[in-house]
């Protein structure tokens, strides 16, 4: 290759830098107008492991569960973090109800919350759990590796978590993912 | 005594998408602290390595996040209860990857992020080698008559 | 809202004529078509200042009926923040954006007239180009003036941590050193069209370029400051992606800078100038992209509208991508004539460039690291100790070049006399570094000290070089030395002032601090002081309430200072913001943050911090030395004559 043709080479590496470096940032604004990218988002160390060990108190009006619990029913299963101080958590009340009435279980444990507090809640907005139970320290949270509440784990009849889905479950993330999800495993 | 490291410093506290309840601002405790200052220092040192995952662009020590302060607890225990650095770490990142890790990891997948500035020092240096030009070319050499003419003006 | 749309309309429509027009006309040297240029870049900046004036209009007299204003304003408010609050949302910001490039555009048209008539129409028309770009962007996706009906009594009000006399110069400083680049680029593809660079161009760019570097380094110097004392962690810079976005363009500037002192001088490295000038400006336009785009995890980003994101992205696709296709056709054509040897002025110069690109090189690459290991769906971050780790390395050749550089001869030089001519400089370094080193046993504070030793002495090398001190007579020294031009003593003070930087860092690395709970009454000893809780008072402000803390800090039983930092507790955005005391000294920051109660007692976070002023003063130096070059008469070719001249001239018969 001569010397001008090595220059002109030389001269596009600038511009093929640029292009890279646009590939990737187009496809990263593609998925997120998709939804399927969001920087804020963090990945859940637990998709494809076991549930953590725990063995949780009660919440009144319910009786505590244990890890054995949720998986000792052999079937797919959603976990669900929330507070009663918590504003999405209420927002997100009225979809875990219909899950519920759909024939999902929802385990359901109050993270950092007093007892009445929680009570409240579910007097107030209702109760979609199938069993209710108090991580008042949050301990059992960070082996969950929770960032925020509400958060919920779905769960496959061997107790392997599959997904985790950070925020308020909206009618329309419930029938788009939840759902779909849970028939997958069932 | 608390010692600043050179990377002490925060971001805003932006409130979380998911709303756990940032206190505004209230800073942390003296009761945090450890009473033995070298322990103190050294949980410090790891908590300055993780990143919040509540307000991500702070580290566990600096942000007032609730979640935070709970971190930094379970930290200190660890430190008093005499784990060591790597195994505390390990145990923080087990559960929440190694999004938390301020200091990137050194393996296969961050080889290019780890070795970016000898690239970079190579790649320019290629670069100004391959352009420098070889010298300006020799001129033609002079046709007759031209040389002609350069022998009757040198006279 | 048809009457806004109008107008924007027709901004747009003169920028678009803005970048066609001049440059057909300079294509085919038609002079009317070229002459048109400045008239139109005046036209463009005429409409946006009335634009941006609404704007700020709709926002001081409450008109909530603007949705702009109804989400980032209120009535509570004060005047002043009503105003500057305009430029601290989305949207006003890239109004702010476009004002800037409309100004870029009528500077050129106002202080070019000297410029050569198709040079001149180039360049405006290149800004026009660009102009066009944000201004149909700005009136499609991110209209300020949209309205919103009814209207809402109260507006949403300012995000509190925003309301604050930094905000008012922190942005409009910034955006002018970060847009302001867009001339060298409109210089440079303006070179591109012409086919040609030579040395007159050099003397062109190089005032432009040196203008928007004083100003991005003031702009980066004032946002690490606000940082600094409004978020109350006494930390300064946090690699933070957004701040790494205005690192990235003020890197390649400074490499742009010194090529273009060589271009000029010379007439070479014309190829280097005119694709640093290229990068740097399309750097800003990145940065813009990755703040606004919302891919980055940063907690500068404004909007989160991927759509916006995409419309960027074509912007900077076209510009970026446009402007470097150019290059790749055109640069290979841009003949370089002069030679120097590896070793010389022109050399260190090219080292000078090959390290500040690398530098921003791995900045890059840590900012951008999370985006590229989320295509492949894996996540991780990218914090500070990285590029601490990185960015060290490359800073020691480069302080150690910076003072040889300057004191090299062209095109070829001999190093060993240079190095000799600092062996003062190296000495004295050498013993700072010794002492700070055996005094704090701190491996990081010595050296930092030593480099910033060795980087202030051996800025002044060349000057003391020119003026043979000390071997000619002090009188033949002194009048040397006051014929000595503007733009050496430039260079000498903004080298110092990146030495007086780096003397603030290391010195903020030995920085002290605790959290104590105090009572009032309660005097605790800390760094050498005395500080007493005076009282904790509340009072209310015109949209908060803040609670203080009073505090005397004592020295060896003399009072240094009574401070008063608060916490305040905005009403209506039910938000607390920590207002930081700091007294300053200038070799000392004394730094007190409020935090809550705890049993009754107020908890304090109490900093000591030295240097901590030297690290924006340096800056300040920085941009001074640069302010100095650029005023330098010489190296203003075309700068308009002095009055007496022309009259004189004119009066000279044919």
């Amino acid at each position: 290759m001569d010397a001008l043709a090595r220059r002109r080479l030389l001269m596009l590496a600038p511009l093929g830098v640029a292009a890279a470096g646009s590939a990737v940032f187009w496809e990263l604004l593609v998925r997120m107008r998709a939804g399927t990218y969001d920087p804020h988002l963090l990945k859940s160390m637990l998709i494809g492991r076991p549930l953590p060990s725990f063995a949780l108190p009660g919440q009144a009006p319910s009786a505590g569960f244990a890890t054995a619990d949720v998986t000792a029913g052999k079937l797919p299963a959603l976990v669900n973090f929330f507070a009663s101080w918590c504003v999405p958590c209420v927002e997100e009340s009225g979809t875990l109800m219909s899950l519920q009435k759909q024939g999902v279980t929802i385990w359901g444990i109050a993270y950092k919350d007093t007892v009445d507090a929680a009570a409240g809640f579910l007097m107030r907005y209702g109760d979609p759990y199938h069993r209710v139970a108090r991580d008042a320290d949050g301990r059992t949270a960070i082996n969950f590796g929770l960032y925020g509440v509400p958060e919920t784990y779905v769960v496959d009849r061997q107790g392997i978590v599959r997904l985790r889905y950070a925020g308020g479950i909206t009618q329309a993330a419930a029938e788009a993912t939840i759902l779909p999800l849970l028939r997958r495993l069932a | 005594m608390r010692r600043l490291s050179r990377a002490a410093g925060a971001a805003l506290a932006l409130a979380s998408l998911l709303a756990l309840a940032a206190p505004a601002r209230a800073l942390d405790s003296p009761s945090e602290m450890l009473p033995n200052p070298a322990q103190e220092r050294r949980a410090e040192e790891i908590g300055m390595q993780l990143r919040c995952v509540v307000c991500q662009n702070e580290s566990i020590e600096q942000s007032d996040a609730t979640l935070a302060r709970q971190f930094r607890g379970i930290i200190r225990r660890r430190v008093v209860a005499g784990w060591s650095d790597r195994r505390i770490i390990a145990w923080m990142v087990r559960r929440y990857g190694t999004f938390i890790l301020l200091r990137p990891p050194f393996d296969p997948m961050t080889w290019l992020l780890w070795g970016a500035p000898a690239i970079a020092l190579a790649v320019g240096g290629a670069a100004v080698m391959l352009a420098r030009r070889r010298g300006v070319a020799p001129p033609d050499p002079l046709s007759a008559a031209e040389q002609r003419k350069l022998a009757d003006l040198l006279k | 809202m048809i009457p806004e749309l109008g107008h924007f309309a027709l901004a747009v429509a003169i920028a678009a004529a803005q970048a066609v027009l001049p440059i057909i006309g300079a294509r085919a040297g038609d002079a009317r078509l070229m002459a048109a240029a400045p008239a139109l870049a005046l036209g463009q900046l005429i409409a946006m200042v009335t634009s941006f004036g609404c704007l700020i209009w709709s926002s001081v007299v409450n008109d909530f009926s603007v949705r702009d204003v109804a989400m980032n304003s209120s009535s509570a408010e004060p005047l002043f923040y009503r105003i500057t609050g305009v430029w601290g949302n989305h949207d006003g910001s890239i109004l702010l954006w476009c004002l800037v490039l409309a100004i870029c555009g009528g500077a050129v048209a106002l202080f070019g007239r000297n410029l050569p008539s198709a040079l001149r129409a180039r360049v405006i028309g290149v800004l026009g180009i660009v102009s066009a770009g944000f201004l149909l962007f700005t009136l499609t996706a991110s209209n300020p003036f949209l309205r919103m009906w009814p209207p809402p009594i109260q507006g949403a009000a300012i995000n509190p941590l925003l309301q604050d006399p930094g905000l008012a110069i922190h942005p409009p400083i910034l955006y002018t050193g970060y847009v302001g680049f867009s001339i060298p680029f409109a210089f440079a593809v303006a070179a591109l069209l012409e086919g040609r660079v030579d040395p007159m161009w050099g003397r062109w760019v190089r005032p432009w370029t040196l203008a928007a570097w004083c100003f991005l380094t003031c702009g980066i110097a004032l946002g690490s400051w606000w940082a600094y004392y409004e978020l109350g962690w006494g930390g300064y810079w946090f690699w933070d992606p957004v701040e790494n976005a205005s690192l990235l363009p003020w890197l390649t500037g400074t490499a742009l800078l010194h090529c273009a002192i060589v271009v000029e001088k010379r007439d070479t490295l014309k190829t280097w100038t005119v694709l640093l000038a290229i990068a740097t400006f399309s750097l800003s336009l990145c940065g813009t992209f990755m703040v606004r785009s919302g891919i980055l995890n940063s907690v500068h980003s404004f909007a989160v509208d991927p759509t916006q994101g995409i419309f960027i992205l074509t912007l900077l696709a076209i510009t970026i991508g446009g402007s470097l296709a150019l290059f790749a056709w055109r640069a290979p054509a841009l003949g370089a004539t002069g030679v120097f040897a590896p070793l010389s002025r022109e050399g260190a110069i090219v080292l000078n460039n090959v390290l500040l690109c690398s530098l921003c090189a791995v900045v890059f690459t840590g900012t951008a690291y999370p985006l590229l290991a989320a295509v492949f769906h894996e996540q991780l971050s990218v914090g500070a100790p990285y590029f601490h780790l990185t960015v060290v390395p490359l800073l020691v050749p480069l302080f150690a070049a910076m003072s040889v550089g300057p004191v090299l001869a062209w095109k070829r030089a001999d190093l060993l006399p240079a190095l000799l001519r600092l062996w003062w400089a190296a000495a004295i370094a050498a013993l700072v570094w010794i002492g700070v080193q055996l005094g704090t046993r701190d491996a990081f504070a010595a050296a930092g000290f030593g480099a910033a030793a060795w980087l202030i002495l051996g800025a002044f090398a060349e000057l003391i070089e020119r003026i043979r001190l000390f071997r000619i007579p002090l009188a033949g020294s002194w009048a040397r030395l006051s014929a000595q031009p503007l733009r050496v003593w430039g260079a000498a003070i903004a080298h110092a002032g990146m030495g007086v930087t780096v003397a603030g860092i290391a010195g903020m690395s030995l920085a002290l601090s605790t959290i104590v709970a105090m009572h009032p009454g309660q005097t605790i000893g800390f760094g050498g002081y005395q500080w007493t809780l005076l009282a904790v008072r509340d009072a209310p402000g015109p949209n908060y309430t803040a609670h203080i803390a009073d505090l005397r800090i004592a020295r060896a039983g003399q009072t240094v200072a009574v401070v008063h930092p608060s916490l305040k507790t905005f009403t209506q955005q039910h938000q607390t913001v920590t207002d930081t005391s700091i007294q300053t000294d200038l070799w000392r920051d004394l730094y007190i943050a409020v935090g809550g109660e705890q049993n009754g007692a107020t908890v304090l976070r109490l900093h000591v911090n030295p240097l901590a002023a030297f690290v924006w003063l340096g800056a300040l130096v920085m941009a001074f030395g640069g302010l100095l070059s650029l005023i330098d008469r010489r190296l203003r070719v075309g700068a308009p004559a002095r009055r007496g001249a022309r009259r004189r001239a004119l009066g000279v018969p044919a």
